[in-house]
């Protein structure tokens, strides 16, 4: 079964933020299905959905790694499992 | 895909509002452990605790890896230990060292179990198990326990509350040098139910399946935030918002709870959708009545808002989970909430605002600490007074005091992590040692011309 992940990444608009999530993905072995991405009350917000099937890391070792990366640039980024998700908000 | 804000909501409950899954317990009957001989049957006890949660502990923090949610306790519950005394016969506390024991191999923080059920009266073992309780909690590190004494088809047992008002007092006299620690860890209770995943008054009931997971949610931050976001809207609307967001919160026990099952293969049990507080900031249960408009809870108003919460609660949650069940609504322990402590603290909380809150609440009079020099007379008529509410309302109720020993109003205890501490309460000390004393059963109520 296909797992999925959520990478949501909030924050001031800077330079690479595409390029930090996606290389980290690259390495890992996570391919990324969709991204999305917006601007709310001057934030900005990125979504992507990951599959992480064949993932070389764990959601948290990656969720830590960016988070990491996140905080260098002034971002707060996340990473969850999507069960999480569908559970919560739908019926 | 998903829906911007809910991903933004979902991420700021367990970031910012404490949302987290308060326990994965382990029900493991015990049943087939009896033995005549308490050696071999306390060894059994130990085997089979030992072998059916192996993976527990690993489980849990395998799902908390996997999904990012915090699990804060993985613990275990057991058929009531009074009937395996019932059939060994000899000393309770080598039960309670058993099961100690097994609960420090396997790595849980709780284990709950060391219990009788004597509603109705005391069969064998009953009352040996009750007169053991003040040396088997002193002397175990991770043992919880807890009595029934009542329940509404059963009445009242009044002798085991005479026992147990006096077992509650020397069980925090002989952990005093613990500020008490062991009365934190016993219930006495009425109307207690047989899934509860929750500690101190867990116990795996004999009508359960041998090996079940039990899943116990929690998240009175997210409700208080989701109300504060609201602002000055009518009542309805509050509880509209309360039952929304049980609904969510119950959503990612039962996403647990079915994983744990399916990941240690035994069957799921049910989800306990309680709003269970911890002293940390933000994560308390009388916020959120003071957010519904109270100035402080303890204030004329907290029954009625605790009312709404409790039942918006069961609401929300029922939708959310194909089985729930265990004690499921608004647990008021005072030491380990925030604002209970801070209301207590002032004055604007008192026993007998509690004790009307009871009436309303998930459970009962919980985690108050009263004065050291209380008679075992006056715990005994407290819990008949809360056996009562439980008896009359159908509902559960129960008791944990701490008795702080060679402590007096205006001095404190703390007995740190998620027991938390708090002031000595005042009680009315006028004696009721003659209606206790008199022994005997109270009988059960009618179930009709309910007024």
């Amino acid at each position: 079964m296909n797992q999925k992940a959520v990478v949501s990444v909030v924050g001031k608009d800077v330079v690479g933020i595409l390029a930090q999530v996606t290389s980290a993905c690259a390495q890992n072995n996570i391919n990324i299905i969709e991204v999305s991405q917006t601007v709310l009350d001057d934030y900005f917000c990125m979504f992507m959905m990951l599959d992480i099937t064949g993932a070389k890391c764990s959601i948290q070792e990656l969720n830590h790694s960016l988070n990491r990366e996140g905080e260098k640039l002034g971002l707060s980024i996340h990473v969850m499992h999507e069960d999480i998700f569908k559970s919560m908000h739908r019926i | 895909m998903l829906n911007t804000h809910d991903i933004l909501e979902t991420i700021r409950m367990i970031e910012e509002e404490n949302l987290d899954i308060r326990t994965i317990t382990m029900g493991i009957s015990l049943l087939d452990c009896a033995d005549s001989n308490i050696r071999k049957a306390c060894s059994k006890v130990y085997d089979k605790i030992a072998h059916k949660a192996e993976h527990l502990v690993k489980t849990g923090e395998e799902i908390e890896n996997r999904y990012g949610i915090p699990i804060v306790n993985k613990r275990i519950s057991v058929t009531p230990v009074s009937m395996l005394c019932g059939i060994s016969g000899g000393d309770p506390v080598e039960y309670a060292k058993a099961l100690d024991a097994s609960a420090h191999t396997v790595g849980v923080n709780f284990i709950g179990g060391f219990s009788a059920l004597v509603q109705k009266g005391c069969a064998a073992g009953d009352r040996e198990l009750m007169e053991a309780i003040p040396q088997a909690l002193a002397e175990t590190e991770r043992v919880c326990s807890s009595v029934n004494v009542g329940s509404t088809r059963a009445g009242i047992n009044l002798n085991a509350v005479e026992v147990m008002g006096r077992v509650v007092r020397k069980t925090a006299e002989l952990t005093a040098d613990r500020d008490c620690i062991g009365a934190a860890k016993l219930v006495v209770f009425c109307n207690a139910v047989e899934d509860n995943p929750f500690m101190a008054g867990a116990f795996h009931g004999v009508g359960e399946a041998d090996c079940i997971i039990n899943v116990g949610v929690s998240g009175p931050g997210v409700v208080r935030s989701a109300l504060k976001k609201a602002g000055d809207c009518d009542i309805r609307e509050v509880a509209e918002i309360i039952k929304k967001t049980a609904f969510k919160v119950t959503r990612m026990g039962q996403l647990v709870g079915t994983v744990a099952a399916e990941m240690l293969g035994v069957p799921f049990g049910i989800v306990d959708l309680s709003l269970a507080p911890t002293p940390a900031v933000g994560d308390s249960v009388a916020h959120i009545l003071e957010e519904i408009g109270l100035e402080q809870c303890g204030a004329h108003g907290t029954t009625a808002a605790l009312a709404i919460l409790n039942d918006a609660v069961k609401k929300g949650g029922v939708m959310a989970s194909s089985m729930v069940g265990g004690l499921s609504g608004a647990f008021i322990p005072v030491t380990e909430d925030a604002g209970m402590i801070d209301a207590a603290r002032s004055g604007a909380l008192c026993i007998e605002k509690l004790e009307a809150m009871t009436a309303v609440c998930s459970v009962g009079l919980d985690m108050i600490v009263v004065p050291g020099d209380t008679t075992a007379e006056v715990i005994s008529a407290i819990i008949a007074d809360e056996a009562a509410i439980g008896m009359i309302n159908s509902k559960t109720t129960a008791v944990r005091l701490i008795p702080a020993i060679g402590k007096k109003e205006g001095e404190e205890l703390q007995f740190g992590g998620l027991l938390g501490g708090g002031p000595v309460m005042r009680l009315n000390t006028k004696s009721p040692a003659r209606f206790i004393h008199r022994g005997g059963h109270i009988p059960a109520p009618i179930q009709s011309l309910k007024n």
